[in-house]
């Protein structure tokens, strides 16, 4: 490992140029031939039943080329649960319910045909609250379920319940216990770019999709599923991804806009594309879920927790997406992160008239975190420990395998929490109350992929051709993380190239092969793992050609020059030094003899002995091209949510410095680092990157987020009332990069994708209990509930 | 709908468009000279991806109306390498230190950089900040960005 060529390199993104030059196509640049433009309307109201839906005026509105409601489209359940159709033309159950759309000529032309669409509703009793909603006298949301049974309550029949060890036991082995309430709220994702897609059929109905989803073979299946439910049995689709303007959990799930898109290109037989504005990015995404805990510690007189029972009750919103699985990664906190030996948690998803919700980087691990280490630090003050002593009593260790049957294979936590520790000067500054104060937290989260559907796989091909360039075909996604610089380091590394000489196609399910998708920071260490296996076969394909052909070539070079000098004589050259694969190598896209690599004859370029093996005549020739198919050794969740879902875990802390200001309640991040162990940094700059970007998003999520929902309403849905990080609010963030190293990762790396913005709020939230004395417990932490709160404490 | 005739200098070039004249810069950029390099991550001005340089200036080009433009210089993204396929000195900075992840606020935060530092080679970091305030970015947290900036200016300071 120790001289490596490329990998933990800082390679700049130079494969992504025309990112900096304007060139780059996104679903906003992407324009076809006679395209359209489709348009949707949305509900009136939060629940409503719809007595009338009038499209004529639109209908005949010069440049409308379609029109749909739910009375011309197929009557088809789509969606997690099959809970929502396309198209609702009965009943509303949220403000942003599909209920018309348009194609049309023009943006423009499509926006005014909406307005000339006339429904007629009758508004309905609605509940917003999902403890409310979990009453029996409760307004229903759903009726029947998929199956046309009838459903009598707003919980879902998703029964998310974790139970290790004995409870009671561990609250008897307890000296001192904690329990308290902390709740989340909704956030957006807020990708830069907006969300759209363009599809388009041919005249044999096989479908070419332009989508931004990280999913692309599960969004194929969905969409091949659905055509398949309206009557086109066996088409074909192909997903394309253009570049994609930022995912964050929200190119998870296929969303309605994308059936109805679809829809529209089959009515119109034209391509049709669906571009939101931002307006609908707050208004009609399904953002990150709302969560409530009631959470419970225990831990002996040592500080060794006893026990940690939690309950989460989380606002699914009016259908069911992705956002209704997120207890499924809640539980990894809940379970895993400290040792702690009796578990229970159960959460319950409850139906209501507001937005509903989906995947967002962290996927309820952010959440869960916000309880788990808000509790640590109740707890450690309970007894009397310091929180950062208090973690390390409880810290992970490789080895361990937790109540979730995690196998802890390696794991930096201690040297993470140590380490900011150290940074922060803790010993020091904590403990002051002098409206300054430092605080942190820990995560765990996936890092050796995560088998979410019984596939866990990801296919890569890799082939070098006649000129020495390698064209990787990745099956996952990029969405600005950065992988295609990341894979040309390990494709160049692997096989003896420079990142400069590959190229990457990824997000194409008609040249690549399945991968599960980007999603659970997975994507570098399952394609990591992939182009080693690939690039292994395609060395050992070269090597073999070159046992064949540098013979030749270094004879044919001879009798050349014996053509032009008759007094040539041929050196007496050892050819064993080449005569097996296994004595030679490749560097810098060069073949040697690892005897004597540089040896005046036998070093050789490798296009030129590709170049040779193809062009050697009738049936003989070759070609080099290799795939691989990595599927991890991991488990699917058992029916009790356990099982070792990851071939390893990402572990970090985050230690914050603040100052509040006790007038306006404002909170001030002073210093935060940012500790990871990360196995090994494939590229420490692209690294950072996602550990800079991630804590942004964390302090946003603790500090200034919330989408704001008055009666299932989003009342600020722009960037002036949504209050997102700009620059000038300054998160001084400093990574601390561990590099244990991880048996089963790429050149030792784990995921980093999403853990840098799981333990940041709480942090944040400690800091401000260690400056202020005032703990708040509901996200995000505005001036306002600060003040609220400390006006309490003076009471 | 009535069309106006707008004539002004795109990077460097002499133009004029025949556009409605209740469309907006970035519109006009995107539809009419199919540039790709602005873009609409809002519309309303509060997110800075559609930045572009009028007369020396970074606007929000999405509520920029065209008809001030006549007369005036506009520089988008597309225009600030060399003819030569040299990139600036922001282009080639942001792709080394890594200030370009999904890339979408790219163009945009490379031309408020751009303003800022044909005024200012030497800015401060407040002043930097200060400088991309309205350029909002979901991937980077700012970091490497603001460094690829200072970079920027360093290589724009030797090179003079």
């Amino acid at each position: 490992m120790s001289n490596l060529l490329y990998v933990g390199k800082g390679t700049p993104r130079t494969i992504e140029v025309d990112k900096v030059t304007g060139r780059a196509i996104y679903i906003n640049d992407l324009k076809l031939p006679g395209m359209l433009y489709g348009k949707i309307l949305y509900s009136d109201y939060a629940h409503a039943r719809i007595k009338k839906i009038d499209a004529s005026k639109a209908e005949v509105l010069p440049g409308v080329r379609a029109v749909l409601t739910g009375h011309n489209i197929p009557d088809v359940r789509v969606g997690f649960l099959r809970d929502q159709t396309v198209l609702k033309k009965d009943i509303v159950r949220q403000f942003r319910d599909e209920v018309a759309a348009v194609a049309a000529i023009s943006p423009e032309i499509a926006e005014e045909a909406l307005d000339l669409i006339e429904v007629e509703y009758e508004e309905l009793p609605a509940v917003f609250d999902p403890i409310e909603a979990m009453k029996e006298d409760a307004p229903l949301i759903h009726e029947v379920d998929a199956r046309g049974k009838p459903i009598r309550t707003n919980i879902l029949p998703l029964p998310w319940k974790f139970y290790a060890g004995d409870i009671e036991q561990g609250r008897k082995n307890s000296a001192y216990t904690v329990k308290d309430t902390v709740s989340t709220t909704w956030v957006n994702q807020c990708c830069m770019g907006t969300s759209g897609c363009v599809a388009e059929f041919d005249m044999n109905n096989d479908l070419t999709f332009h989508s931004q989803t990280n999913v692309v073979f599960l969004g194929k299946q969905r969409i091949m599923e659905y055509l398949s439910s309206i009557g086109m049995r066996g088409r074909n689709v192909r997903v394309i991804n253009p570049v994609v303007g930022g995912s964050f959990g929200t190119k998870l799930d296929t969303d309605i806009y994308e059936f109805i898109c679809i829809l529209l290109a089959l009515r119109t037989r034209k391509p049709v594309k669906i571009l939101f504005s931002r307006e609908e990015e707050f208004r009609a995404l399904p953002p990150r879920q709302p969560a409530v805990f009631t959470i419970e510690q225990g831990c002996d007189k040592e500080g060794r927790l006893t026990f940690r029972k939690a309950e989460a009750i989380l606002d699914n919103g009016a259908y069911t997406s992705w956002g209704a699985t997120t207890p499924s990664v809640m539980v990894m906190p809940m379970s895993s992160l400290y040792r702690v030996p009796n578990v229970s948690f159960e959460a319950t998803c409850v139906y209501t008239n507001n937005i509903y919700c989906q995947a967002m980087r962290g996927y309820g691990n952010p959440q869960a975190t916000f309880a788990v280490e808000s509790s640590m630090d109740e707890l450690a003050e309970e007894a009397g420990i310091d929180p950062a002593e208090f973690r390390l009593i409880n810290r992970n260790q490789s080895g361990d395998v937790t109540p979730m049957r995690l196998k802890i294979t390696s794991c930096g936590l201690e040297d993470c929490i140590n380490s900011v520790k150290q940074k922060l000067n803790w010993s020091e500054k904590r403990g002051k109350r002098k409206g300054k104060g430092v605080g942190m937290g820990s995560l765990i989260h996936v890092a050796g992929g995560a088998r979410v559907y019984k596939s866990d796989g990801h296919g890569m091909i890799v082939k070098v051709d006649q000129n020495g360039h390698i064209d990787v075909l990745d099956g996952g996604t990029d969405q600005g993380q950065g992988s295609p610089t990341i894979i040309s380091q390990m494709v160049a590394e692997a096989l003896g190239f420079r990142p400069e000489d590959v190229s990457l196609t990824l997000g194409d399910t008609g040249l690549c092969l399945w991968d599960a998708g980007t999603h659970a920071s997975r994507h570098t260490f399952m394609a990591g793992n992939a182009a080693v296996r690939a690039c292994e076969k395609v060395k050992q394909q070269i090597l073999e050609l070159a046992v064949e052909n540098i013979p030749k070539v270094v004879k044919s070079g001879f009798r050349r020059k014996k053509r032009n000098d008759p007094d040539f004589v041929e050196p007496d050259l050892d050819y064993t030094l080449i005569s097996k694969p296994e004595y030679l190598d490749i560097k810098d896209r060069m073949v040697f003899p690892k005897s004597d690599p540089e040896h005046p004859f036998f070093r050789i370029e490798v296009s030129q002995i590709i170049r040779d093996a193809l062009h050697v005549g009738t049936g003989e020739s070759k070609v080099v091209m290799a795939e691989a198919f990595y599927d991890p050794p991991t488990e699917m969740l058992d029916r009790e949510l356990k099982g070792n879902l990851s071939c390893t875990y990402a572990f970090g802390t985050t230690g914050i410095e603040v100052e509040v200001d006790e007038k306006t309640g404002e909170v001030k991040i002073l210093q935060l680092f940012a500790a990871h162990d990360v196995g090994k940094a494939i590229n420490p700059i692209l690294l950072k990157g996602q550990i800079y970007g991630a804590a942004y998003i964390g302090a946003g999520y603790g500090l200034t987020e919330e989408m704001k929902l008055e009666n299932g309403r989003v009342m600020n849905p722009n960037f002036l009332d949504y209050k997102m990080l700009t620059a000038k609010d300054v998160v001084p963030v400093e990574p601390i990069v561990i590099e244990p190293g991880d048996e089963d990762g790429p050149f030792g790396a784990k995921g980093i994708g999403e853990p840098g913005l799981v333990p940041t709020a709480p942090a944040i939230a400690n800091a401000i209990y260690d400056a202020v004395g005032v703990r708040i417990k509901s996200l995000p932490i505005t001036p306002e509930k600060v003040l609220a709160a400390l006006k309490e404490k003076r009471k | 709908m009535k069309k106006v005739s707008i004539s002004f200098t795109l990077n460097g070039d002499k133009v004029t468009a025949e556009v409605p004249p209740s469309w907006t810069l970035l519109k006009t950029l995107r539809e009419y000279f199919e540039l790709t390099g602005p873009k609409e991550g809002c519309g309303t001005g509060e997110c800075g991806a559609c930045t572009v340089i009028v007369d020396g200036k970074a606007v929000n080009s999405c509520i920029f109306p065209i008809p001030e433009v006549e007369g005036k210089s506009v520089t988008t993204i597309e225009g600030i390498a060399s003819k030569d396929g040299t990139l600036h000195p922001l282009q080639k900075a942001f792709i080394e230190n890594n200030g370009v992840q999904c890339g979408f606020c790219t163009s945009g935060m490379i031309m408020s950089a751009k303003a800022l530092l044909d005024h200012n080679p030497d800015p401060t970091e407040d002043e930097i900040r200060t400088g991309i305030a309205g350029n909002l970015c979901r991937c980077t947290g700012y970091v490497q960005i603001v460094a690829s900036i200072e970079k920027a200016g360093e290589l724009i300071r030797q090179k003079k």
